[in-house]
Protein backbone atom coordinates (compact mmCIF):
# COMPACT_ATOMS: atom_id res chain seq x y z
CA UNK A 1 0.00 0.00 0.00
CA UNK A 2 2.81 2.45 0.13
CA UNK A 3 2.85 3.22 -3.64
CA UNK A 4 -0.48 4.86 -2.92
CA UNK A 5 1.10 7.68 -0.28
CA UNK A 6 2.36 10.88 -2.40
CA UNK A 7 6.02 12.13 -2.25
CA UNK A 8 5.19 14.56 0.53
CA UNK A 9 3.48 11.82 2.72
CA UNK A 10 6.55 9.10 2.00
CA UNK A 11 9.22 11.76 3.30
CA UNK A 12 7.55 12.12 6.24
CA UNK A 13 7.37 8.20 6.97
CA UNK A 14 11.08 7.47 5.84
CA UNK A 15 11.94 10.70 8.23
CA UNK A 16 10.27 9.02 11.34
CA UNK A 17 11.75 6.19 10.16
CA UNK A 18 8.39 4.37 9.80
CA UNK A 19 9.78 2.51 6.66
CA UNK A 20 12.64 2.78 4.42
CA UNK A 21 12.88 3.38 0.38
CA UNK A 22 13.53 -0.80 -0.22
CA UNK A 23 10.26 -1.21 1.40
CA UNK A 24 8.59 1.72 -1.04
CA UNK A 25 10.09 0.22 -4.11
CA UNK A 26 8.70 -3.34 -3.65
CA UNK A 27 5.64 -1.94 -2.88
CA UNK A 28 5.83 -0.31 -6.44
CA UNK A 29 7.04 -3.34 -8.14
CA UNK A 30 4.21 -5.65 -6.54
CA UNK A 31 1.90 -3.04 -8.10
CA UNK A 32 3.62 -3.32 -11.45
CA UNK A 33 3.17 -7.06 -11.48
CA UNK A 34 -0.38 -7.25 -10.10
CA UNK A 35 -1.61 -4.85 -12.56
CA UNK A 36 0.93 -3.48 -15.50
CA UNK A 37 -0.15 -7.28 -17.61
CA UNK A 38 -3.50 -4.85 -17.94
CA UNK A 39 -2.68 -1.17 -17.79
CA UNK A 40 0.91 -1.54 -20.31
CA UNK A 41 2.31 1.67 -18.94
CA UNK A 42 5.92 0.24 -18.45
CA UNK A 43 7.95 -1.48 -21.49
CA UNK A 44 10.79 -1.97 -19.17
CA UNK A 45 11.85 -1.88 -15.75
CA UNK A 46 15.06 -3.13 -13.82
CA UNK A 47 13.75 -4.25 -10.29
CA UNK A 48 17.75 -4.79 -9.16
CA UNK A 49 18.65 -1.42 -10.35
CA UNK A 50 16.20 0.16 -8.35
CA UNK A 51 16.55 -1.91 -5.29
CA UNK A 52 20.12 -1.00 -5.41
CA UNK A 53 19.38 2.77 -5.64
CA UNK A 54 16.89 1.95 -2.45
CA UNK A 55 19.17 0.60 -0.33
CA UNK A 56 21.67 3.40 -0.90
CA UNK A 57 19.28 5.54 -0.17
CA UNK A 58 18.34 4.21 2.89
CA UNK A 59 22.35 3.99 3.89
CA UNK A 60 21.80 7.74 3.36
CA UNK A 61 18.91 7.81 6.04
CA UNK A 62 20.49 6.12 8.65
CA UNK A 63 23.76 8.59 8.21
CA UNK A 64 21.36 11.30 8.62
CA UNK A 65 21.09 12.73 5.44
CA UNK A 66 18.33 14.99 5.50
CA UNK A 67 15.25 15.72 3.31
CA UNK A 68 16.19 19.46 3.26
CA UNK A 69 19.97 18.09 1.75
CA UNK A 70 18.01 15.51 -0.74
CA UNK A 71 14.04 16.31 -1.28
CA UNK A 72 13.39 13.36 -3.22
CA UNK A 73 15.53 10.52 -1.15
CA UNK A 74 14.42 7.12 -1.86
CA UNK A 75 11.29 8.24 -3.78
CA UNK A 76 10.76 5.95 -6.91
CA UNK A 77 10.37 8.02 -9.75
CA UNK A 78 9.40 6.34 -13.12
CA UNK A 79 10.86 7.93 -16.86
CA UNK A 80 9.18 8.30 -20.02
CA UNK A 81 11.23 6.65 -22.68
CA UNK A 82 12.08 9.57 -23.97
CA UNK A 83 14.85 10.48 -21.78
CA UNK A 84 18.49 9.44 -21.08
CA UNK A 85 19.14 7.05 -18.45
CA UNK A 86 22.78 6.11 -18.18
CA UNK A 87 23.15 2.10 -18.88
CA UNK A 88 19.43 2.19 -19.59
CA UNK A 89 17.38 1.19 -22.99
CA UNK A 90 16.43 3.97 -24.76
CA UNK A 91 14.10 3.82 -27.49
CA UNK A 92 11.33 6.44 -28.13
CA UNK A 93 9.03 3.79 -28.23
CA UNK A 94 10.32 3.29 -31.85
CA UNK A 95 11.91 0.46 -33.88
CA UNK A 96 14.41 2.51 -35.00
CA UNK A 97 16.85 2.69 -31.87
CA UNK A 98 17.36 -0.58 -32.04
CA UNK A 99 19.19 -1.94 -28.88
CA UNK A 100 20.45 1.62 -27.98
CA UNK A 101 21.78 1.57 -24.29
CA UNK A 102 22.01 5.73 -23.12
CA UNK A 103 25.87 6.73 -22.90
CA UNK A 104 24.67 9.32 -20.50
CA UNK A 105 22.45 10.67 -17.49
CA UNK A 106 19.90 13.77 -19.49
CA UNK A 107 20.22 16.63 -16.50
CA UNK A 108 17.09 16.05 -15.11
CA UNK A 109 18.12 12.75 -13.96
CA UNK A 110 21.01 14.14 -12.85
CA UNK A 111 19.25 16.10 -10.82
CA UNK A 112 16.83 13.64 -9.34
CA UNK A 113 19.96 11.63 -8.40
CA UNK A 114 21.31 14.41 -6.46
CA UNK A 115 18.17 14.82 -4.57
CA UNK A 116 18.09 11.09 -3.98
CA UNK A 117 15.52 9.72 -6.19
CA UNK A 118 15.62 6.25 -7.15
CA UNK A 119 14.92 6.44 -10.84
CA UNK A 120 12.94 3.73 -13.00
CA UNK A 121 11.46 2.25 -15.43
CA UNK A 122 11.01 3.07 -19.12
CA UNK A 123 7.38 4.23 -19.53
CA UNK A 124 5.36 3.89 -22.84
CA UNK A 125 4.70 6.94 -24.57
CA UNK A 126 3.59 7.94 -28.50
CA UNK A 127 6.54 7.07 -31.00
CA UNK A 128 8.44 9.99 -31.05
CA UNK A 129 6.29 11.43 -28.33
CA UNK A 130 3.93 12.33 -31.76
CA UNK A 131 1.20 11.49 -30.76
CA UNK A 132 -2.23 11.80 -27.78
CA UNK A 133 -3.08 8.45 -27.51
CA UNK A 134 0.07 5.98 -26.83
CA UNK A 135 -1.27 4.09 -29.94
CA UNK A 136 1.87 5.25 -32.09
CA UNK A 137 4.06 3.61 -29.63
CA UNK A 138 5.93 0.27 -31.52
CA UNK A 139 5.70 -1.47 -28.73
CA UNK A 140 1.97 -1.45 -27.20
CA UNK A 141 -0.93 0.62 -26.21
CA UNK A 142 -1.30 1.73 -23.11
CA UNK A 143 -4.45 1.53 -21.03
CA UNK A 144 -6.46 3.99 -18.92
CA UNK A 145 -6.60 2.85 -15.39
CA UNK A 146 -10.09 3.78 -14.80
CA UNK A 147 -11.60 2.09 -18.34
CA UNK A 148 -9.39 -0.04 -19.88
CA UNK A 149 -11.01 0.22 -22.96
CA UNK A 150 -9.52 3.66 -23.31
CA UNK A 151 -6.35 5.22 -23.93
CA UNK A 152 -4.64 6.80 -21.67
CA UNK A 153 -3.78 9.89 -23.59
CA UNK A 154 -0.58 10.95 -24.73
CA UNK A 155 2.34 10.95 -25.95
CA UNK A 156 3.40 10.95 -21.80
CA UNK A 157 0.52 8.13 -21.81
CA UNK A 158 2.63 5.53 -19.76
CA UNK A 159 3.65 8.34 -17.46
CA UNK A 160 0.21 9.66 -16.48
CA UNK A 161 -1.31 5.80 -16.12
CA UNK A 162 1.57 4.73 -13.77
CA UNK A 163 1.20 7.16 -11.58
CA UNK A 164 -3.01 7.26 -11.68
CA UNK A 165 -2.72 3.56 -11.15
CA UNK A 166 0.04 3.71 -8.21
CA UNK A 167 2.56 1.71 -9.73
CA UNK A 168 5.30 4.45 -8.80
CA UNK A 169 5.17 7.52 -6.91
CA UNK A 170 5.54 10.35 -9.44
CA UNK A 171 6.76 10.10 -12.98
CA UNK A 172 8.22 12.71 -15.75
CA UNK A 173 7.06 13.16 -18.71
CA UNK A 174 7.78 15.95 -22.11
CA UNK A 175 5.03 18.25 -23.51
CA UNK A 176 5.07 19.45 -26.98
CA UNK A 177 1.61 20.66 -27.66
CA UNK A 178 0.21 18.74 -24.67
CA UNK A 179 1.55 15.84 -24.10
CA UNK A 180 1.47 16.36 -20.31
CA UNK A 181 -1.41 18.00 -19.26
CA UNK A 182 -3.54 15.89 -21.65
CA UNK A 183 -2.81 12.36 -20.44
CA UNK A 184 -2.35 13.64 -16.89
CA UNK A 185 -6.31 15.01 -17.30
CA UNK A 186 -7.33 12.10 -18.89
CA UNK A 187 -5.74 9.87 -16.23
CA UNK A 188 -6.40 11.80 -13.43
CA UNK A 189 -3.19 13.43 -12.13
CA UNK A 190 -1.38 16.31 -12.17
CA UNK A 191 0.93 17.01 -14.41
CA UNK A 192 2.86 20.52 -15.10
CA UNK A 193 4.58 21.79 -18.13
CA UNK A 194 7.01 24.52 -17.19
CA UNK A 195 7.89 27.40 -19.04
CA UNK A 196 10.06 27.00 -21.94
CA UNK A 197 13.40 27.37 -20.64
CA UNK A 198 13.00 26.44 -17.06
CA UNK A 199 13.36 22.85 -17.43
CA UNK A 200 17.21 22.00 -19.23
CA UNK A 201 16.17 19.30 -22.19
CA UNK A 202 19.58 18.06 -22.51
CA UNK A 203 18.98 14.48 -22.17
CA UNK A 204 15.70 14.83 -23.84
CA UNK A 205 15.29 13.46 -27.60
CA UNK A 206 14.94 16.13 -29.42
CA UNK A 207 11.22 16.53 -31.18
CA UNK A 208 10.39 20.46 -31.50
CA UNK A 209 13.14 22.16 -30.01
CA UNK A 210 11.55 25.44 -29.61
CA UNK A 211 8.52 23.71 -27.71
CA UNK A 212 9.98 20.54 -26.16
CA UNK A 213 9.50 20.77 -22.50
CA UNK A 214 10.17 18.37 -19.76
CA UNK A 215 8.04 18.39 -17.00
CA UNK A 216 6.17 16.11 -13.57
CA UNK A 217 3.22 13.67 -13.25
CA UNK A 218 2.08 13.57 -9.60
CA UNK A 219 -0.68 12.20 -7.14
CA UNK A 220 -1.32 15.99 -5.97
CA UNK A 221 -0.02 19.68 -6.42
CA UNK A 222 1.93 19.94 -3.56
CA UNK A 223 3.94 16.70 -5.08
CA UNK A 224 3.99 18.56 -8.78
CA UNK A 225 5.75 21.68 -6.75
CA UNK A 226 7.94 19.12 -5.09
CA UNK A 227 9.68 17.29 -8.23
CA UNK A 228 9.36 20.65 -9.91
CA UNK A 229 11.77 22.19 -7.63
CA UNK A 230 14.14 19.58 -8.05
CA UNK A 231 14.43 19.11 -12.07
CA UNK A 232 14.10 23.02 -12.26
CA UNK A 233 17.36 25.49 -13.22
CA UNK A 234 19.80 26.62 -15.63
CA UNK A 235 21.68 23.97 -17.43
CA UNK A 236 25.04 24.92 -19.12
CA UNK A 237 24.24 22.19 -21.18
CA UNK A 238 21.13 23.53 -22.57
CA UNK A 239 21.72 26.82 -24.06
CA UNK A 240 17.84 27.45 -24.24
CA UNK A 241 17.78 26.98 -20.29
CA UNK A 242 17.29 30.71 -18.83
CA UNK A 243 19.43 31.37 -15.85
CA UNK A 244 16.49 32.54 -13.62
CA UNK A 245 16.87 31.35 -10.05
CA UNK A 246 14.17 28.28 -8.95
CA UNK A 247 11.61 29.62 -6.56
CA UNK A 248 10.86 27.13 -3.48
CA UNK A 249 7.90 26.21 -5.03
CA UNK A 250 6.67 23.93 -2.29
CA UNK A 251 6.94 26.08 0.45
CA UNK A 252 5.17 28.93 -1.68
CA UNK A 253 2.00 26.97 -1.54
CA UNK A 254 -0.23 28.78 0.91
CA UNK A 255 -3.49 28.66 -1.00
CA UNK A 256 -4.16 31.81 -0.39
CA UNK A 257 -5.49 33.41 -3.66
CA UNK A 258 -7.99 36.23 -2.95
CA UNK A 259 -7.39 38.96 -5.36
CA UNK A 260 -5.77 36.63 -7.94
CA UNK A 261 -7.45 37.47 -11.14
CA UNK A 262 -8.21 34.69 -13.35
CA UNK A 263 -8.87 34.50 -17.33
CA UNK A 264 -11.59 32.35 -19.10
CA UNK A 265 -10.80 32.55 -22.52
CA UNK A 266 -14.30 33.13 -24.37
CA UNK A 267 -12.83 31.15 -27.56
CA UNK A 268 -12.28 28.18 -24.82
CA UNK A 269 -16.00 26.96 -24.72
CA UNK A 270 -16.63 26.41 -28.13
CA UNK A 271 -18.42 23.48 -29.91
CA UNK A 272 -17.11 20.08 -29.38
CA UNK A 273 -16.93 20.57 -25.87
CA UNK A 274 -18.37 17.74 -23.87
CA UNK A 275 -21.29 19.40 -21.80
CA UNK A 276 -19.94 17.36 -18.54
CA UNK A 277 -16.49 18.65 -19.04
CA UNK A 278 -18.22 21.85 -19.55
CA UNK A 279 -19.98 21.55 -16.23
CA UNK A 280 -16.96 20.88 -14.49
CA UNK A 281 -14.59 22.90 -15.11
CA UNK A 282 -17.69 25.77 -14.75
CA UNK A 283 -17.83 24.11 -10.96
CA UNK A 284 -14.29 24.67 -10.78
CA UNK A 285 -14.05 28.55 -11.91
CA UNK A 286 -17.05 28.38 -8.96
CA UNK A 287 -14.82 27.37 -6.30
CA UNK A 288 -11.99 29.47 -7.03
CA UNK A 289 -14.19 32.56 -6.97
CA UNK A 290 -15.92 31.35 -3.63
CA UNK A 291 -11.91 31.44 -2.70
CA UNK A 292 -11.56 35.07 -4.11
CA UNK A 293 -10.14 34.93 -7.18
CA UNK A 294 -11.67 37.46 -8.97
CA UNK A 295 -12.67 35.88 -12.95
CA UNK A 296 -12.36 38.22 -16.06
CA UNK A 297 -13.51 37.22 -19.23
CA UNK A 298 -10.96 37.56 -22.08
CA UNK A 299 -9.97 36.78 -25.59
CA UNK A 300 -7.32 35.10 -26.99
CA UNK A 301 -8.35 35.79 -31.10
CA UNK A 302 -5.92 33.59 -32.82
CA UNK A 303 -6.87 30.35 -30.85
CA UNK A 304 -8.56 28.82 -34.36
CA UNK A 305 -5.31 28.68 -36.09
CA UNK A 306 -3.23 27.50 -33.32
CA UNK A 307 -3.35 23.91 -34.06
CA UNK A 308 -2.60 24.66 -37.89
CA UNK A 309 0.34 26.79 -36.46
CA UNK A 310 1.45 23.64 -34.17
CA UNK A 311 1.40 21.07 -37.35
CA UNK A 312 3.72 23.19 -38.86
CA UNK A 313 6.16 25.02 -36.45
CA UNK A 314 6.30 21.18 -34.81
CA UNK A 315 6.87 18.84 -37.66
CA UNK A 316 9.55 21.10 -39.20
CA UNK A 317 11.89 21.07 -36.62
CA UNK A 318 11.31 17.27 -36.07
CA UNK A 319 11.74 16.50 -40.05
CA UNK A 320 15.48 18.30 -38.60
CA UNK A 321 15.60 16.87 -35.36
CA UNK A 322 15.13 13.09 -36.43
CA UNK A 323 17.58 13.14 -39.60
CA UNK A 324 19.99 12.02 -36.98
CA UNK A 325 18.36 8.79 -37.04
CA UNK A 326 20.24 7.49 -40.13
CA UNK A 327 21.42 3.96 -39.32
CA UNK A 328 24.92 5.03 -39.49
CA UNK A 329 25.38 5.72 -35.81
CA UNK A 330 23.31 3.78 -33.64
CA UNK A 331 20.24 1.87 -33.93
CA UNK A 332 18.54 0.01 -36.92
CA UNK A 333 20.36 -0.48 -40.06
CA UNK A 334 18.59 -1.75 -43.37
CA UNK A 335 21.44 -2.33 -45.74
CA UNK A 336 22.16 -0.62 -48.58
CA UNK A 337 23.05 -0.18 -52.16
CA UNK A 338 24.93 3.12 -51.35
CA UNK A 339 24.11 5.50 -48.62
CA UNK A 340 21.02 7.25 -49.46
CA UNK A 341 19.44 3.57 -50.26
CA UNK A 342 20.79 3.47 -46.38
CA UNK A 343 19.42 6.23 -45.10
CA UNK A 344 15.98 5.21 -46.67
CA UNK A 345 15.34 1.37 -45.95
CA UNK A 346 16.66 2.23 -42.19
CA UNK A 347 14.40 4.72 -42.08
CA UNK A 348 11.57 3.46 -44.09
CA UNK A 349 11.73 0.42 -41.99
CA UNK A 350 12.40 2.03 -38.58
CA UNK A 351 9.67 4.78 -38.33
CA UNK A 352 6.19 4.00 -37.36
CA UNK A 353 3.20 5.72 -40.02
CA UNK A 354 2.71 9.00 -37.70
CA UNK A 355 6.50 9.39 -37.45
CA UNK A 356 6.45 9.42 -41.09
CA UNK A 357 3.54 11.57 -41.61
CA UNK A 358 4.92 14.01 -39.47
CA UNK A 359 9.03 13.88 -40.97
CA UNK A 360 6.91 14.19 -44.56
CA UNK A 361 4.94 17.33 -43.77
CA UNK A 362 8.01 19.18 -41.83
CA UNK A 363 10.43 18.40 -45.02
CA UNK A 364 7.56 19.51 -47.25
CA UNK A 365 6.82 23.40 -45.49
CA UNK A 366 10.39 24.05 -45.25
CA UNK A 367 11.41 22.87 -49.22
CA UNK A 368 12.36 25.31 -51.34
CA UNK A 369 9.38 27.23 -52.44
CA UNK A 370 6.83 26.28 -49.54
CA UNK A 371 8.81 28.00 -47.16
CA UNK A 372 7.55 31.46 -47.01
CA UNK A 373 4.05 30.04 -47.34
CA UNK A 374 4.17 28.03 -44.65
CA UNK A 375 7.24 27.50 -42.48
CA UNK A 376 7.54 31.73 -42.07
CA UNK A 377 3.94 32.45 -42.39
CA UNK A 378 3.34 29.95 -39.21
CA UNK A 379 6.15 31.40 -37.28
CA UNK A 380 4.35 34.81 -38.17
CA UNK A 381 1.13 33.60 -36.61
CA UNK A 382 2.85 32.30 -33.75
CA UNK A 383 3.74 35.48 -32.93
CA UNK A 384 0.02 36.40 -32.75
CA UNK A 385 -0.66 33.55 -30.86
CA UNK A 386 1.77 34.48 -28.23
CA UNK A 387 0.98 38.09 -28.42
CA UNK A 388 -2.60 37.17 -27.67
CA UNK A 389 -1.29 35.66 -24.36
CA UNK A 390 0.66 38.25 -23.56
CA UNK A 391 -1.90 41.12 -23.89
CA UNK A 392 -4.22 38.71 -21.68
CA UNK A 393 -1.38 38.67 -19.18
CA UNK A 394 -1.40 42.29 -18.59
CA UNK A 395 -4.88 42.14 -17.58
CA UNK A 396 -4.94 38.53 -15.10
CA UNK A 397 -2.73 36.44 -13.58
CA UNK A 398 -3.56 32.88 -14.69
CA UNK A 399 -5.99 31.69 -17.53
CA UNK A 400 -7.97 28.71 -16.36
CA UNK A 401 -9.73 26.44 -19.63
CA UNK A 402 -10.52 22.76 -19.74
CA UNK A 403 -7.36 20.35 -20.65
CA UNK A 404 -9.41 18.24 -23.11
CA UNK A 405 -12.56 18.52 -25.37
CA UNK A 406 -13.76 15.37 -24.14
CA UNK A 407 -12.62 12.83 -21.94
CA UNK A 408 -10.32 9.93 -22.69
CA UNK A 409 -11.64 8.67 -26.18
CA UNK A 410 -11.50 4.77 -27.18
CA UNK A 411 -8.42 2.76 -28.01
CA UNK A 412 -9.09 2.90 -31.81
CA UNK A 413 -11.55 5.41 -32.41
CA UNK A 414 -9.09 8.04 -33.59
CA UNK A 415 -6.23 6.61 -34.54
CA UNK A 416 -7.25 5.98 -38.70
CA UNK A 417 -7.85 9.75 -38.91
CA UNK A 418 -4.61 12.22 -38.06
CA UNK A 419 -6.37 15.37 -38.16
CA UNK A 420 -9.48 14.18 -35.26
CA UNK A 421 -6.35 12.80 -33.38
CA UNK A 422 -4.86 16.62 -33.63
CA UNK A 423 -7.87 18.72 -33.18
CA UNK A 424 -8.03 16.32 -29.46
CA UNK A 425 -4.87 18.75 -28.53
CA UNK A 426 -6.60 21.97 -28.96
CA UNK A 427 -6.49 23.44 -25.40
CA UNK A 428 -3.06 22.52 -24.87
CA UNK A 429 -1.13 23.59 -28.17
CA UNK A 430 -0.94 27.32 -27.55
CA UNK A 431 0.94 27.22 -24.38
CA UNK A 432 3.73 25.59 -26.04
CA UNK A 433 3.88 27.92 -29.16
CA UNK A 434 3.70 30.96 -27.02
CA UNK A 435 6.24 29.50 -24.27
CA UNK A 436 4.19 29.84 -20.99
CA UNK A 437 3.46 27.58 -18.17
CA UNK A 438 0.83 25.34 -17.83
CA UNK A 439 -0.38 22.71 -15.80
CA UNK A 440 -3.55 19.94 -15.81
CA UNK A 441 -5.34 18.88 -12.44
CA UNK A 442 -8.39 16.59 -11.91
CA UNK A 443 -12.12 18.74 -11.53
CA UNK A 444 -14.57 15.50 -11.91
CA UNK A 445 -15.10 13.31 -13.64
CA UNK A 446 -17.85 12.14 -16.28
CA UNK A 447 -20.64 10.20 -15.12
CA UNK A 448 -21.02 6.64 -16.80
CA UNK A 449 -18.53 5.53 -17.83
CA UNK A 450 -16.47 7.27 -14.79
CA UNK A 451 -13.38 9.39 -16.13
CA UNK A 452 -11.90 11.70 -15.37
CA UNK A 453 -12.07 15.62 -16.18
CA UNK A 454 -8.98 17.76 -16.27
CA UNK A 455 -9.00 21.95 -15.54
CA UNK A 456 -6.09 23.51 -17.27
CA UNK A 457 -4.65 26.64 -15.92
CA UNK A 458 -2.27 28.76 -17.98
CA UNK A 459 0.50 30.91 -16.35
CA UNK A 460 2.72 33.86 -17.57
CA UNK A 461 6.72 32.63 -18.54
CA UNK A 462 8.22 31.80 -14.72
CA UNK A 463 4.90 32.43 -13.48
CA UNK A 464 4.45 28.85 -11.97
CA UNK A 465 4.16 30.14 -8.20
CA UNK A 466 1.43 31.75 -8.98
CA UNK A 467 -0.48 29.05 -11.38
CA UNK A 468 0.83 26.13 -8.52
CA UNK A 469 -0.43 28.27 -5.96
CA UNK A 470 -4.33 28.49 -7.63
CA UNK A 471 -3.80 25.11 -8.23
CA UNK A 472 -3.17 23.92 -4.61
CA UNK A 473 -5.95 26.27 -3.36
CA UNK A 474 -8.18 24.54 -5.81
CA UNK A 475 -7.35 21.15 -4.45
CA UNK A 476 -7.58 22.07 -0.90
CA UNK A 477 -11.06 22.59 -1.39
CA UNK A 478 -12.11 19.41 -3.87
CA UNK A 479 -11.55 15.46 -3.55
CA UNK A 480 -10.99 14.67 -6.96
CA UNK A 481 -7.33 13.68 -6.40
CA UNK A 482 -8.45 11.29 -3.78
CA UNK A 483 -10.62 8.56 -6.22
CA UNK A 484 -8.55 5.84 -6.90
CA UNK A 485 -9.52 3.68 -10.11
CA UNK A 486 -10.68 0.50 -9.79
CA UNK A 487 -7.96 -2.39 -10.38
CA UNK B 1 -1.09 22.17 -52.30
CA UNK B 2 -3.00 20.49 -55.35
CA UNK B 3 1.24 19.75 -56.53
CA UNK B 4 2.31 18.33 -53.32
CA UNK B 5 3.97 14.87 -54.64
CA UNK B 6 4.24 12.54 -51.39
CA UNK B 7 6.68 10.27 -53.61
CA UNK B 8 9.49 13.21 -54.06
CA UNK B 9 8.83 14.53 -50.71
CA UNK B 10 9.67 11.36 -49.09
CA UNK B 11 12.74 11.14 -51.04
CA UNK B 12 13.50 14.38 -49.72
CA UNK B 13 13.42 13.15 -46.37
CA UNK B 14 15.37 10.01 -47.22
CA UNK B 15 12.23 7.62 -46.24
CA UNK B 16 11.72 5.13 -48.57
CA UNK B 17 7.22 4.50 -48.73
CA UNK B 18 5.56 1.46 -50.06
CA UNK B 19 3.04 2.04 -52.59
CA UNK B 20 0.25 1.43 -49.90
CA UNK B 21 2.11 4.03 -47.61
CA UNK B 22 2.32 6.61 -50.56
CA UNK B 23 -1.34 6.45 -51.50
CA UNK B 24 -2.38 6.59 -47.58
CA UNK B 25 0.20 9.07 -45.99
CA UNK B 26 -0.36 10.87 -49.23
CA UNK B 27 -3.87 11.02 -48.93
CA UNK B 28 -3.82 12.50 -44.95
CA UNK B 29 -1.13 14.76 -45.69
CA UNK B 30 -3.14 15.97 -48.47
CA UNK B 31 -5.97 16.23 -45.78
CA UNK B 32 -3.78 17.82 -43.38
CA UNK B 33 -2.44 20.73 -45.97
CA UNK B 34 -5.88 21.51 -46.60
CA UNK B 35 -6.84 22.12 -42.90
CA UNK B 36 -3.60 24.08 -42.92
CA UNK B 37 -4.13 26.56 -45.91
CA UNK B 38 -6.31 28.45 -43.01
CA UNK B 39 -3.13 30.26 -41.96
CA UNK B 40 -3.45 31.76 -45.29
CA UNK B 41 -6.90 34.21 -44.09
CA UNK B 42 -4.85 35.84 -42.01
CA UNK B 43 -2.93 39.52 -42.38
CA UNK B 44 0.26 38.62 -41.35
CA UNK B 45 1.80 42.00 -42.60
CA UNK B 46 4.55 43.56 -40.80
CA UNK B 47 4.58 40.57 -38.04
CA UNK B 48 8.02 39.46 -36.94
CA UNK B 49 8.30 35.39 -36.71
CA UNK B 50 9.07 33.70 -33.40
CA UNK B 51 11.32 31.02 -33.87
CA UNK B 52 11.76 30.74 -29.67
CA UNK B 53 9.36 31.93 -27.48
CA UNK B 54 12.58 33.01 -25.22
CA UNK B 55 15.50 34.00 -27.36
CA UNK B 56 18.37 33.90 -25.83
CA UNK B 57 22.00 35.15 -27.51
CA UNK B 58 25.34 35.07 -27.31
CA UNK B 59 25.32 32.27 -25.07
CA UNK B 60 28.48 31.48 -23.98
CA UNK B 61 30.51 29.72 -20.88
CA UNK B 62 33.94 29.28 -20.18
CA UNK B 63 36.67 27.90 -22.29
CA UNK B 64 37.46 24.78 -20.81
CA UNK B 65 38.12 21.67 -21.56
CA UNK B 66 35.58 18.96 -19.83
CA UNK B 67 34.45 15.10 -20.12
CA UNK B 68 33.02 13.85 -22.95
CA UNK B 69 32.69 10.20 -24.10
CA UNK B 70 35.81 7.88 -25.20
CA UNK B 71 35.56 6.61 -28.74
CA UNK B 72 34.47 2.91 -27.33
CA UNK B 73 31.10 4.76 -25.72
CA UNK B 74 30.56 6.62 -28.45
CA UNK B 75 30.99 3.57 -31.23
CA UNK B 76 28.96 1.33 -28.32
CA UNK B 77 25.64 1.34 -30.02
CA UNK B 78 26.85 1.36 -33.63
CA UNK B 79 25.29 -1.03 -35.88
CA UNK B 80 28.83 -1.56 -37.58
CA UNK B 81 32.45 -0.59 -36.34
CA UNK B 82 35.67 -1.43 -36.72
CA UNK B 83 38.95 0.07 -35.46
CA UNK B 84 37.40 2.64 -33.69
CA UNK B 85 35.66 4.20 -36.55
CA UNK B 86 31.84 3.82 -37.61
CA UNK B 87 31.38 1.37 -40.81
CA UNK B 88 29.61 2.89 -43.73
CA UNK B 89 29.02 1.98 -47.55
CA UNK B 90 31.13 3.11 -50.20
CA UNK B 91 30.77 6.56 -50.97
CA UNK B 92 33.33 7.22 -53.52
CA UNK B 93 34.11 5.24 -56.32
Amino acid sequence: MLNQFTIAELTAKLQAKETSSREIVDACFKRIEAVDGEIKAFISHDRDDALRQADAADLLLRQGTTFREKPLLGIPIAIKDVLSVKGHPLNCCSKILGKYISPYDASVISKLREAGAVVFGRLNMDEFAMGSSTENSAFFTTRNPWDRSRIPGGSSGGSAASVAADECIASLGSDTGGSIRQPAALCGCVGIKPTYGRVSRYGLVAFASSLDQIGPFTKTVRDGAILLEAISGHDLKDSTSVPQPVPHYSSLLNGEIKGLKIGLPREYMVGGLDPEVQAATKKAVETLQSLGAEVVEISLPHTDYAVATYYIVATAEASANLARFDGIRYGLRVDGADPIELYSKTRGSGFGAEVKRRIILGTYVLSSGYYDAYYLRAQKVRTLIRNDFLKAFEKVDAIVTPTTPTPAFKVGEKSDDPLQMYLSDIFTISCNLAGICGMSLPCGFSKSPKLPIGLQILGKPFGEETMLNLAYAYEQNSSWHLEKPVL
Amino acid sequence: MSDFDVKYVAHLARIALTPEEEVKIGGQLHDILGYIEKLKALDVTGVEPTAHAFPLSNVFRADEVTGSLTNAEALANAPSKANGLFIVPKIVE
